[in-house]
C-alpha cells in the first residue's frame, strides 16, 4: 500500500489483484486516511453527507468504532460522524491516497 | 468578550414592531452548535413547548427581557445542516424562515448560531440563511473552547465577508450574551446583498465557506485532546462495553433504589394532605370525590415524579456530556437486530421507569420511521407502574422457594421472567413493524460525535424542569379527568341518597357486563373492574381490588392476597400477569403518543395491538397453566 501511495495511480492497473485495493471508507483501517472520490448513494443521501463535509476531494480519517467494528467513526475536517458499514462501503476513496493519518489526526 | 462586530456599509434598519406583536426572532443553527443552550440562556424559564401543527416537530418559544424593558419572542428552530427540506425538521425551519408556516408569522430577525470550533463546516449554512435577506446576527458560539484549543478568528473581518454583524459568545458560560441582547434591542443591519452560492451546489458552497473562513483569518483549533483520550476508553473494544454496562446499571439502580425513599415521601405527603382535607370536610359525596378521586388519582401520578426527575437528570448529563452519542454508537449493533438504531436505546431504557418520558425522549431520533417504531414498542418495557401489580400477584400465588441457592428464588425469577416477557414483546413488535409498515427508507444511519463537554447545572436543571412540566401537564390532566370519571362510575347511582357499594355501582355493573369477556382469561367481575380503573395508571388496580374486597388501603396487601387466592385460580393469576405485561393500560401514554406522533392513528393502532396481544397472551397463559396443574 505504501508503494502505491508513492508511485501514484498508474500502478493500479499493473497490480495482479486489484480487488484487494483499499477503495471504500469501510476498507480504511483505524488511523488511516484517504481522499474521497465518489459517493455511490441515492442523490438525497449523498447530498446530506456532502453537506457534512463528505465531499469529493475531502480527506477522511477512520477513527474508533463500536465493538465489532460497526458502526465506525469517521473524521472529516475535525468533526466526527459515525456511519454504518453498509453506508461506508458505498463511499469510495482514492486507493493511492490511503495512508497513515497525521499524528494529531489519529 | 467584545461587542458586536458590525459590517461596514451594511444598511441599517430598525427591527419592525408590528402592532401589538413583540419582535419575533428565529434561532437557526446546525445540530450541536449550542443553539438550545443560547436559547435557554436568553429566555431562562420563560419558555413554552408545543408542536407545530400536523408534524411531530417540537416548537420551542421563549421570551427574552431586554435592557429597554421590552421583550422579544424567540423561536428555537430545529437544528439543521441545511435549508434543503429533506427531513421534517428541515422543512419546519425552512417554512418558518420563509414565512410559509401555517399560523406562524415570519420572524423579524434571525440569530444564526454557528460552532466557532467547526466554523468552516458550519459556515455552509450561512449562505442560504443570509440570502433570506432578514436582519441577521451571526453568533459564533463556543468562543471559549476555540480560544482554549488555540484557534482564532477575526470577527470584524468575518462580518465584512458575510455582510452581517458577527458576535463571539460562549452560551454555556454566558460570555458575550450582552451583545446578543443589544442586537435584539437595537437597530440592526439587513445583510448586505452578497454573491452567495446556492446550496444545491454543495461543492461551491463549501468552497465559498472555506474562502470566507480564510479571509476572516480563521485558524481552526487543535483537535480536542481530551475527547480523544476519553474515547480511547469509552470506545475501547473491551473497556467501552463495560463502561456502557456500568452506566446502564447506575441509571437503573438510581431510578429504582435511590428514588424509592423519595417516592415514599411523596406518597406519605399525598396521603397526609388527603387525610387533612378529608378531616376538614363533612362526610359527603364531595369529600369522597376530592379525597379518593382527585387526591388519589393525581397522587398516583405525582408519586412517580421523583423517578422521572432523576431519569431526566441522567438523560441531561448523558446528552450534555457527549456520552450519549457514544452509548448510541455502542448500542447500534444490538438495536439493529430489532430493526432499530442506536438512538432508540435511550428512550427504551427510560421506558423501564415510565413510558411517558420514554416517548418524549424519542424526539432525539431524527429518522421518523425509527422514532415511531421506538414510540410504539416503548410501553412494552416493564415500567414502574406495573411493579405493584406484579408484586401483589406474585406474592399471593408464587411460594418463595430457592432456585439457585440464596441467589435466585422463585419470586425473583417470576419477576425477571416478566421483564423478559415485555422485552421480547418489544423486540418482536419492532421486528414486525420494521419489516412491514415502518420499513426503513434506506436513509443512512448518521450520528454526529460531539466533543465531550462538562454539563452545566443550569442547562441540566432547565431541562429537568421543562420535561417534568410536560410530564405533569400531560399525565396529570389525563389522570385527573380519568380519576373523576372513574370516581363517578364507582359511586353512582345513588340509592336513597346513599352512595352504593362499588359492586352495585355503574363500575360494578360494567364489571359484571365485562365478565363474560374476561372469563376465558380466568378473571371474575372484580378483576374486570380493576382492568377498567387501571386504565388511569396500572397500579390503580391494587387500590380498586382493595376497595372491592373492603380492605383498608393503609392495611397493606396481606389481606388482599388471601382474598385473591380465594377468588382467582393460579391460571387466572398468571393470565393477569401476562395481561399487564402486554396491555397498554395507561391513558397518559396514549395521550403523549398522540401528541408526539401528531394524531390519533398511531396511538389507536398501538392500543388495539397491545390489547389484542394481552388478551390472547392471557388466554393462552390461563389455558396452559390450568392444564399443567390439573
Amino acid at each position: 500500500m505504501l508503494r502505491l501511495s508513492l508511485n501514484g495511480n498508474e500502478h493500479r492497473v499493473t497490480l495482479k489483484n486489484p480487488v484487494k485495493i483499499s477503495s471504500t471508507l469501510a476498507d480504511l483501517r483505524p488511523g488511516q486516511s484517504g481522499t474521497l472520490t465518489t459517493l455511490d448513494l441515492p442523490a438525497g443521501d449523498a447530498q446530506r453527507l456532502m453537506e457534512l463535509g463528505f465531499l469529493p476531494g475531502s480527506v477522511i480519517v477512520a477513527a474508533r468504532s463500536a465493538p465489532g467494528g460497526d458502526p465506525r467513526v469517521y473524521r472529516v475536517e475535525g468533526t466526527e460522524f459515525a456511519l454504518r458499514g453498509d453506508t461506508a462501503r458505498q463511499i469510495h476513496v482514492d486507493a493511492s491516497t490511503v495512508a497513515r493519518a497525521a499524528e494529531e489526526d489519529r | 468578550m467584545s461587542a458586536t462586530h458590525e459590517c461596514a456599509g451594511c444598511p441599517v434598519a430598525s427591527l419592525p414592531v408590528v402592532g401589538p406583536h413583540h419582535r419575533l426572532v428565529g434561532l437557526v443553527g446546525p445540530p450541536n452548535s449550542g443553539k438550545s443552550t443560547l436559547f435557554n440562556r436568553l429566555t431562562g424559564l420563560r419558555q413554552k413547548v408545543a408542536n407545530y401543527p400536523g408534524v411531530t416537530v417540537e416548537e420551542r418559544r421563549g421570551r427574552a427581557r431586554l435592557d429597554s424593558d421590552t421583550e422579544v419572542v424567540l423561536i428555537d428552530l430545529p437544528g439543521v445542516y441545511s435549508l434543503t427540506p429533506r427531513s421534517e425538521d428541515e422543512r419546519v425551519t425552512r417554512d418558518v424562515l420563509a414565512g410559509e408556516m401555517e399560523g406562524q408569522r415570519r420572524p423579524d430577525a434571525i440569530l444564526l448560531i454557528l460552532d466557532s470550533t467547526n466554523l468552516k463546516r458550519h459556515l455552509v449554512l450561512a449562505a442560504p440563511v443570509l440570502a433570506l435577506g432578514l436582519p441577521t446576527l451571526v453568533v459564533l458560539n463556543m468562543a471559549d473552547e476555540l480560544e482554549s484549543r488555540g484557534g482564532s478568528v477575526d470577527p470584524a473581518a468575518l462580518a465584512g465577508q458575510l455582510g452581517a454583524p458577527v458576535a463571539l459568545v460562549s452560551a454555556s458560560k454566558g460570555e458575550g450574551i450582552q451583545t446578543v441582547l443589544d442586537f435584539l434591542d437595537g437597530a440592526v443591519g439587513v445583510p448586505r446583498a452578497m454573491d452567495l452560492p446556492t446550496l444545491a451546489d454543495i461543492p461551491r458552497c463549501r468552497q465559498w465557506a472555506v474562502g470566507v473562513g480564510d479571509r476572516a483569518g480563521y485558524a481552526a483549533p487543535a483537535p480536542p485532546l481530551w475527547t480523544r483520550r476519553l474515547d480511547a476508553v469509552f470506545l475501547h473494544p473491551v473497556a467501552g462495553p463495560l463502561v456502557f454496562l456500568a452506566v446502564v446499571v447506575a441509571v437503573f439502580q438510581t431510578i429504582f433504589s435511590a428514588a424509592r425513599p423519595l417516592m415514599d415521601l411523596v406518597d406519605a405527603g399525598i396521603r397526609a394532605s388527603g387525610a387533612w382535607v378529608g378531616a376538614l370536610l363533612p362526610a359527603s359525596a364531595l369529600r369522597s370525590l376530592l379525597v379518593e378521586g382527585v387526591w388519589g388519582g393525581v397522587g398516583s401520578v405525582l408519586v412517580f415524579l421523583p423517578q422521572i426527575l432523576l431519569l431526566f437528570l441522567f438523560i441531561g448529563l448523558l446528552e450534555d456530556s457527549g456520552y450519549l452519542a457514544r452509548a448510541a454508537l455502542i448500542a447500534d449493533r444490538t438495536m439493529r437486530k430489532a430493526g432499530l438504531q442506536g438512538k432508540s436505546f435511550l428512550p427504551l431504557l427510560s421506558a423501564y421507569a415510565c413510558a411517558v418520558p420514554a416517548v418524549l425522549a424519542a424526539r432525539t431520533i431524527e429518522n421518523k420511521r425509527d422514532r415511531i417504531a421506538t414510540i410504539l414498542i416503548a410501553p412494552f418495557m416493564t415500567c414502574s407502574a406495573r411493579l405493584p401489580v406484579y408484586t401483589l400477584i406474585i406474592a399471593a400465588f408464587i411460594p418463595e422457594r430457592p432456585i439457585l441457592g440464596p441467589f435466585l428464588g422463585t419470586r425473583a425469577a417470576a419477576m425477571l421472567g416478566l421483564y423478559l416477557l415485555g422485552f421480547l414483546a418489544a423486540f418482536g413488535t419492532a421486528r414486525l413493524l420494521k419489516s412491514s409498515v415502518l420499513k426503513s427508507d434506506g436513509s443512512p444511519f448518521l450520528l454526529e460525535m460531539p466533543p465531550y463537554r462538562r454539563p452545566t447545572l443550569r442547562q441540566v436543571v432547565l431541562r429537568m424542569y421543562d420535561r417534568s412540566k410536560i410530564f405533569l401537564r400531560r399525565a396529570g390532566t389525563v389522570i385527573l379527568g380519568v380519576a373523576i370519571v372513574l370516581w363517578v362510575l364507582a359511586h353512582l347511582p345513588l340509592s336513597a341518597g346513599q352512595m352504593p357499594a362499588i359492586g352495585n355501582s355503574v363500575a360494578g355493573t360494567l364489571g359484571r357486563a365485562l365478565e363474560p369477556l374476561v372469563r376465558p382469561l380466568g378473571f371474575d367481575w372484580r378483576i374486570a373492574i380493576g382492568l377498567v380503573t387501571s386504565l388511569a395508571a396500572r397500579e390503580v388496580i391494587v387500590g380498586t381490588l382493595g376497595t372491592l374486597y373492603g380492605m383498608d388501603a393503609g392495611a397493606g396487601t396481606a389481606g388482599l392476597q388471601t382474598a385473591l387466592r380465594h377468588d382467582l385460580t393460579p391460571g387466572g393469576a398468571v393470565a393477569l400477569l401476562v395481561f399487564f405485561a402486554f396491555a397498554m393500560q395507561c391513558l397518559s401514554t396514549v395521550a403523549v403518543v398522540r401528541r408526539e406522533t401528531g394524531g390519533w392513528r398511531w396511538p389507536a393502532i398501538q392500543f388495539a395491538y397491545m390489547g389484542l396481544l394481552a388478551y390472547s397472551g392471557a388466554f393462552v397463559a390461563n389455558r396452559v397453566v390450568t392444564m399443567l396443574l390439573s
